[in-house]
């Protein structure tokens, strides 16, 4: 009977339980699924991670390549992030090129990056003008339940912290990097950028956290991206429902409390594969 | 509305709009700015629909996801979106006879930056936008001067954040009244 009703009517189902202050899987309004992580799986990747928030689940990979950096920035190197949302996470996305979901997750990834400075692309540099890395970071989406930008930020913060890059050194007589894949050192992470992401119901509930079906049958979207220094590194909201500014300083308080949750489960994670090494 | 201190200065760069200049367009509007940068003259086709809730584009085609939050009850035929940078989409929502679809409300962008010294410049020159340490575009209704849409770019502190809305909010308060006036000057020319 429930099932029916959620099928025909899925907005008067969500508001059924709207009404009680809570949501169809039981959670709170401002309470999150809950979010596990585990760190360097992929033997293949310089850095890897899998993220779940709740059954959202996405697969970060990170590769390190040398290549030469830009005439304009001598003394940088790059950070390429991309985000895939193939058929396999859901059936609302097609084989084929990424589609606009996809672009616009890369997008707002690398926006993130660039504003958090989670890594200064000054110490990816190996020589200035000839040689520096470059990180793939590739965030893939393995089961898609909403809140995809959350987990792929999670994904990308755990993954860059169990990067290791090689030693490389400059063959002072054939100009020649030689790189010793035996001996690595981890990413200097600078800081710790972590997203909290909202949607707003009917114009006037704002929910945390939200599933799929949430996310399809809200009237507005918002993602804050905070570090552990408490400043703002990404404040997202591409249009829909306008939010005042205090319902906007409500968000980012619960965003700033998520920020210390993930990055305490985070560095316990690497913590824990450290001492089993 | 927030409240603005005293000691901020809240000044856009001189600006006028002009409509109805092309011909085979439902609508067109030109908005130019009064700087040495830029002056574009573009059609803008708008997609209405009342569904809403669309992935995030990029700021030149702002108006587009920000005209999808507007629910219109009867939507006209729809029309193609092309980003086209200061356009004041709503402006150029007017058909052949000047009837215009039904709007919840009207909307504008404003930008601020946040230079080294952690000033606040409203409607930064694109020098002004490079130098900055954080740059933050929003897009304010006119109802209740709240945040439509909202992008960021570097990072600043939540109390910058509330400076630069309440900020954005007094200037688009200058820029509805730019509305009211170039509606009235419009249909005064028509009687």
């Amino acid at each position: 009977m429930a099932a029916g009703f959620k099928i025909a009517e899925p907005l008067e189902y969500h508001r059924s339980f709207l009404k009680e202050n809570c949501r169809p899987d039981g959670r709170e309004l401002s309470e999150f699924r809950t979010t596990t992580l585990n760190i360097g799986s992929i033997s293949t990747a310089d850095g890897s991670a899998l993220v779940k928030v709740g059954n959202t689940t996405v697969m970060c990979g990170i590769k390190v390549e040398l290549t030469n950096p830009l005439v304009e920035a001598p003394g940088k190197g790059f950070i390429v992030p991309n985000v895939d949302l193939p058929p396999l996470c859901s059936s609302r996305f097609r084989p084929g090129p990424p589609g606009e979901q996809a672009q616009a997750a890369s997008q707002f990834i690398a926006d993130v990056i660039e504003s958090s400075e989670v890594i200064q692309t000054e110490d990816l540099c190996i020589e200035r003008g000839k040689l520096c890395w470059v990180l793939y970071c590739d965030m893939m989406c393995v089961d898609y339940d909403g809140n995809v930008l959350d987990a792929c930020i999670i994904a990308l913060l755990a993954a860059l912290k169990n990067t290791k890059l090689p030693e490389v050194t400059i063959n002072k007589d054939t100009g020649a990097p030689e790189v010793n894949l035996e001996k690595r050192k981890g990413l200097n992470i600078h800081k710790h950028p972590v997203g909290a992401s909202f949607c707003v119901f009917d114009d006037s509930i704002l929910i945390v956290d939200p599933t799929a079906e949430e996310e399809g049958l809200s009237t507005s979207h918002l993602t804050v991206v905070t570090d552990e220094k408490e400043r703002l590194c990404v404040v997202h909201k591409p249009g829909g429902t306008p939010l005042s500014a205090e319902k906007l300083q409500e968000c980012i308080g619960r965003a700033t409390a998520r920020q210390r949750e993930i990055q305490k489960l985070v560095d316990k994670v690497i913590h824990s594969v450290k001492t089993a090494q | 509305m927030m409240e603005v201190c005293g000691s901020m200065n809240v000044s856009l760069r001189e600006f006028g709009c002009e409509q109805t200049l092309l011909s085979r367009p439902d609508g067109s509007a030109s908005f130019v700015q009064v700087s040495k940068e830029i002056y574009d003259r573009a059609t803008l086709e708008v997609l209405i629909q009342p569904k809403v809730g669309l992935p995030r584009a990029i700021p030149g085609a702002v108006c587009e996801r920000d005209l999808r939050g507007v629910s219109a009850p009867d939507p006209p035929p729809p029309l193609l979106p092309h980003p086209a940078p200061g356009l004041l989409p709503e402006r150029s929502l007017h058909g052949p006879d000047g009837r215009r679809p039904a709007m919840s409300c009207l909307f504008c962008g404003v930008t601020c930056a946040i230079n080294a010294d952690s000033e606040i410049i409203t409607d930064p020159t694109a020098a002004q936008e490079k130098e900055s340490r954080a740059l933050m575009t929003f897009a304010i209704d006119s109802k209740e001067q709240r945040v439509m849409m909202s992008y960021t770019k570097g990072s600043f502190s939540v109390h910058e954040l509330q400076q630069c809305i309440a900020v954005s909010q007094k200037a688009s308060e200058n820029i509805f009244q730019f509305y009211r006036d170039s509606v009235r000057r419009r249909y005064s020319k028509n009687l």
